[in-house]
């Protein structure tokens, strides 16, 4: 019994709010400077340093933007729905906090892709929109978050928004894969002949490093803001501790 | 009474029980409620109407939209109705007489789903025809369109019962629902046009609606469990 204890105690400090605000508050620091380190060197290679592309010129550039976050769009969505099912099986509200805090990231996430594609797109296609089978799946991603982000929103009971979202994340996690294949073979079916995306596998090294600076340093990014939008969570729902009561008096007096 | 009777059922047989009794009760409730269960069904013709109007009435461009525009209105039709397969319930108290029932609920649930595709879904897939007529859709397609229709309503009532659980206690008169439901409908309506439009141009058109099977398949195992977690805590 004291061995399963000691055993599982991690696991079970992870379910602190208290702990986390401690711990994350300790990271921070850290998190800032890898983040601005990260992203400011991988913007200044990709824009400035990194040669231009021999068909798309500058405009190609976007990429250093576009990918990021295009991938943790993505990620973020598995993120949500991780973390929300480890809170209902589990009942760790702390859980349900990351879950509801990586709701709006993904969303901002998932706009920022389409939005960097269709700018993207202008130039290289010569159109900001087409029903392109990704584009159309990243579409209804940004529905999905929309539609979790809504449920959340919508109940007065935070246990009950939580659970709700979390059980929404986690059908919208099954119907991804369905998604993303019914729209590929959709779209193989009204293939638009003019276009044609080029292959991410043609990419030249000189263009490549800096893109993979800017992938990690997106990630830290996302770690950053989840502790952040997280520990935000927390203060708001343990408002009644006594913790966050001498949290606040302690820094309202200083 | 019928509750009573549905309460205590505990074992595997009465639980195949509570499933035929949900479905007779919820078939005579929807029977009871006449207008509202039409409602659906008057849509779907309404907004049928709409088509010739505001895009042309050539027969040759109706024929060509014809088999997404059936499909899209089947889809907002059932959207109109998936509301009200929990929040009657909800409603009069007998949804908590559920919850607390010592058995599955996720039986009752699923003849709860099985009763509205009878109500709305049915009735809308045996009223397809008639529509795809007036927009002439060829008449190649009538038994694809109805194979497919009736696959896919089923599909859209399993869906929609989650996102009706998730949001029957925030009360009536959420725009909500289809915001929480649309993007899993998205699937069903790719390939149910397309099983349909297959048929039109004459080519293989079983493969999408397999596929579509193999959905209903997958929605029928997993949507009453989904949507018994979500009325388990959102009837609180």
């Amino acid at each position: 019994m004291a061995m399963g204890s000691t055993k599982w105690q991690w696991f079970y400090r992870l379910g602190s709010p208290r702990w986390f605000y401690e711990i994350s508050g300790r990271w921070l620091p850290w998190l800032v400077c890898a983040t601005v380190i990260l992203l400011g060197v991988g913007l200044f290679w990709g824009l400035a340093l990194a040669p231009p592309d021999a068909r798309q010129g500058h405009s190609f550039r976007i990429i250093y933007l576009h990918v990021p976050a295009s991938l943790l769009a993505l990620a973020g969505y598995y993120i949500m729905a991780v973390t929300g099912a480890v809170g209902l099986i589990w009942r760790i509200k702390m859980s349900f906090m990351l879950m509801k805090s990586a709701a709006p990231i993904g969303a901002a996430l998932t706009f920022m892709a389409l939005f960097t594609g269709a700018v993207w797109g202008k130039p290289s296609w010569g159109t900001y929109w087409v029903w392109d089978a990704r584009i159309t799946s990243m579409l209804i991603l940004l529905f999905l978050y929309l539609g979790v982000l809504a449920l959340q929103r919508a109940f007065t009971s935070v246990e009950a928004g939580y659970r709700a979202s979390a059980i929404l994340a986690l059908v919208g996690t099954v119907n991804i894969p369905i998604i993303y294949k019914s729209v590929d073979w959709w779209h193989t079916l009204h293939q638009p002949a003019t276009l044609k995306l080029t292959s991410a596998s043609s990419i030249h090294t000189d263009m490549l490093e800096p893109l993979v600076v800017m992938v990690c340093g997106f990630y830290v990014f996302y770690v950053l803001a989840l502790c952040l939008f997280t520990r935000s969570e927390i203060v708001q729902q343990e408002s009644a501790t006594a913790w966050v009561k001498a949290l606040a008096t302690s820094e309202s007096r200083t | 009474m019928i509750l009573k009777k549905i309460v205590f059922n505990v074992n595997g047989v009465a639980a195949v029980r509570g499933f035929s009794d949900y479905v007779k009760r919820d078939l005579q409730l929807a029977y009871r409620g006449l207008g509202d269960t039409v409602a659906p069904l008057i849509f779907f013709t309404m907004v049928c109407t709409l088509v010739p109007l505001g895009l042309s009435p050539d027969t040759q461009r109706l024929s060509e939209v014809a088999p997404g525009m059936l499909w899209i209105m089947a889809l907002l039709s059932t959207l109109l109705s998936i509301e009200r397969i929990f929040i009657h319930d909800y409603e009069d108290g007998s949804l908590e007489q559920l919850l607390i029932a010592p058995q599955l609920i996720e039986i009752p649930i699923l003849g709860k789903i099985v009763a509205h595709w009878l109500v709305t879904g049915l009735p809308l897939t045996l009223m397809s025809p008639l529509l795809g007529l007036m927009l002439s859709l060829p008449g190649s397609a009538y038994p694809v369109l109805l194979l497919s229709l009736a696959i896919g309503t089923a599909y859209l009532s399993a869906v929609g019962a989650v996102g009706a659980s998730l949001t029957v206690s925030l009360g009536r008169g959420g725009l909500l629902l289809p915001l929480l439901v649309v993007p899993l409908y998205m699937p069903i309506i790719i390939f149910g046009t397309a099983t349909v439009t297959f048929a039109v141009d004459g080519m293989q058109w079983l493969g999408p609606l397999a596929a579509m099977g193999a959905m209903l398949c997958a929605a029928i195992a997993l949507c009453p469990l989904a949507a018994a977690a979500a009325l388990r805590f959102s009837s609180i």
